[in-house]
């Protein structure tokens, strides 16, 4: 801002400061303090008498000889069996995202470049589907998948996931698709193009930087819903967020809590990852609707 | 584009949607006018000697036949609606008359599920919308004013709380405040009081779980708000700046203008997504102390047998609160389409 021309007042200065670094560590430290944590038996993770224990490990020590110890994922991949539900999420993620896309580009693309009354009218009804809280439609899905069968499987929750996932797409890869100029695909037209035709060739190559963005928020949609798989999926098939929920009620009696963080752990790494990589898309997507208004 | 070819690149969208979300929602609206079929019930008369008895017998095949025949159950109109675990009209009526006072009137309809569920998804919403917010607002404000190269690790730091599950990131708070965690153990010394639990009393757990609500969003008005910051007009603040005002005088009357076209998105999709408030309560194992009314349909449909008529009531009123909210939006959209009427 232009009022840093003029230096600040050493009190503010150090109020700015202060206040930044709170934040750092209300936003950051619950993870690393339990990634770290992770790695401790439970009386030292959680341990009330001192709790410079769960820095030191004294107790994770006394058990296994060393200060960390990698019991807990031991016991949540390999015993408890996390793994699959480590591939369930991938394979749900990587389907939902992939169809997602795809529909929508189209979809997207069409709302753009379509001036009639009735594109308003789908962009609205998307609207209010995005603000429906997707547990609504659950008891909605059960009886006909139960019906037909189909309850319990993968392909099941990726397309009830690509549903649900489709207006907050449409809405972003709309407003994406609408910066990119109309001449583009109307010259192409011009030349002697079909609307498909003009599709492919002028806008594909211009149009990833908006797709990895809209990729990006269903991959978080599909990888962070609990509502929807935790119902639709049977126990072989769960994903990694429900077997988490289930890991709470059996684990908890069992003096197990230490499977359930190393699983939690575990699931918050790729999107660490994501972050790390993605920070630029990602804040570009959030802020994408908002600059339209 | 013509008709014909928008057609064609809308189908299958339009098809995922339709199939997925707008059958669905006509089928919990009928699921909540019916409910399951009552057994059908023989009642033959036995005679004998001593008189006559009437006895009654579960005829299995008639009631096969009637499920098969209308699997949908057995009509009941507004029945669900007006039960106990929804709306409740006849103890809310009951209650009205026994009122001693309005508060005790509102403390009797705490004992009424739905009540109950939508007096702390309300209080949720009505609290943590504006706090996420002031806060987005406060933390955008501190960040634009580092140096460049902490920005982005500030960034990327905050964005944390927000991508992470919410179901983790309720969980990884609520191993934090337990008794033995390091928070909860914390305030515990703090408060010097040994017994000091925030999951014990529903009004520390209220407070728990708003705080969570908090720390989840106030990084999407964060990142919103920053990028508001970028584009606030030079001239604006400087000629505000040689008029004398006041840093704070600056922010309020220039920055927070600027944004509030952003302020109006964010406070959208946070009231949006707050109404639908549900992980954390799992996550928190808070449901003796706080209900949503995601949480209820979730309840609903998890026990043993599901009770799908109950939940897709639920459904249907969580469904008339989302629109409610919506309306001001929708009306404003409206308006901006159709400028002359």
């Amino acid at each position: 801002m232009t009022s840093n021309q003029i230096k600040r007042p050493l009190g503010l200065q150090l109020l700015i400061y202060g206040f930044v670094l709170l934040w750092l560590i209300v936003a950051a430290f619950p993870f690393f303090w339990t990634m770290w944590g992770s790695f401790k038996v439970e009386l030292d993770f959680f341990s009330k008498g001192d709790w410079k224990h769960a820095i030191s490990g004294i107790r994770t020590q006394a058990v296994y000889g060393e200060s960390f110890t990698g019991a807990g994922y031991e016991g949540a991949w390999i015993q408890e069996e996390f793994w699959r539900a480590f591939l369930n999420t991938a394979i749900v993620c990587f389907f939902t995202v992939l169809t997602s896309l795809t529909i929508a580009t189209l979809g997207g693309y069409a709302l753009s470049r379509s001036g009639f009354r009735y594109s308003f009218w789908l962009l609205i009804i998307a609207l209010v589907f995005r603000a429906l809280p997707p547990i609504t439609l659950v008891s909605g899905y059960l009886p006909p998948f139960y019906a037909w069968n189909v309850w319990g499987l993968l392909p099941t929750t990726i397309i009830v996931l690509v549903a649900i996932n489709q207006p907050f797409t449409l809405w972003m890869l709309h407003s994406f698709f609408q910066t990119i100029p109309k001449e583009l695909d109307e010259s192409a037209k011009v030349d002697g193009c079909t609307q498909f035709q003009a599709f492919k060739n002028v806008i594909i190559p211009v149009m990833w930087p908006g797709v990895i963005t809209a990729g990006l928020f269903s991959f978080l949609l599909a990888y962070n819903d609990f509502a929807v798989t935790a119902v639709l999926l049977n126990q072989d098939n769960q994903t990694m967020v429900p077997k988490i929920a289930s890991f709470m009620g059996t684990t908890q009696t069992e003096g197990n809590v230490m499977f359930a963080v190393a699983a939690v752990v575990s699931s918050i790494i790729p999107l660490f990852l994501l972050v790390l990589f993605f920070q630029r898309q990602l804040v570009s997507g959030l802020t994408a609707g908002a600059v339209k208004g | 584009m013509k008709h014909k070819t928008f057609f064609w690149f809308f189908l299958p969208t339009a098809l995922a949607m339709i199939l997925f979300i707008a059958l669905p929602l006509t089928s919990v609206v009928s699921q909540s006018f019916h409910a399951p079929h009552d057994e059908v019930l023989l009642v033959s008369e036995i005679c004998d000697p001593f008189g006559c008895e009437t006895e009654s017998t579960i005829d299995h095949q008639a009631t096969e036949q009637l499920k098969k025949d209308q699997p949908l159950g057995k009509w009941v109109g507004f029945e669900i609606y007006t039960d106990r675990n929804h709306l409740a009209f006849k103890e809310v009526a009951e209650f009205w008359e026994n009122r001693t006072s309005f508060t005790g009137f509102i403390s009797s309809l705490n004992n009424l599920q739905f009540y109950r569920a939508m007096g702390f998804t309300l209080t949720y919403v009505i609290v943590v919308t504006p706090l996420v917010i002031l806060f987005g607002l406060i933390i955008a404000l501190a960040v634009n004013s580092l140096h460049r190269h902490l920005k982005g690790l500030m960034v990327f730091f905050s964005l944390l709380p927000m991508i992470v599950t919410p179901l983790v990131g309720s969980l990884i708070l609520f191993w934090m405040i337990d008794a033995r965690g390091i928070v909860g153990s914390g305030l515990q010394e703090i408060f010097s009081d040994p017994n000091l639990s925030l999951k014990a009393s529903t009004g520390l757990t209220w407070v728990t779980l708003i705080v969570y609500g908090v720390w989840h969003s106030a990084p999407f008005a964060f990142i919103v708000f920053y990028a508001g910051l970028q584009t606030v007009p030079k001239e604006t603040l400087e000629s505000a700046m040689i008029d004398g005002a006041t840093r704070f005088q600056q922010v309020i009357h220039v920055v927070v203008p600027h944004l509030s076209p952003l302020v109006a998105f964010v406070a959208l999709i946070q009231l949006m997504d707050n109404f639908r408030v549900f992980e954390p309560i799992v996550g928190f194992s808070a449901s003796a102390h706080a209900t949503s009314l995601s949480w209820i349909i979730w309840n609903d449909i998890g026990q043993e047998i599901r009770l799908f008529s109950s939940a897709a009531t639920t459904s249907v009123l969580t469904i008339i609160g989302v629109v409610i909210l919506l309306m001001p939006v929708l009306i404003r959209t409206w308006r901006e389409f159709n400028p002359d009427k």
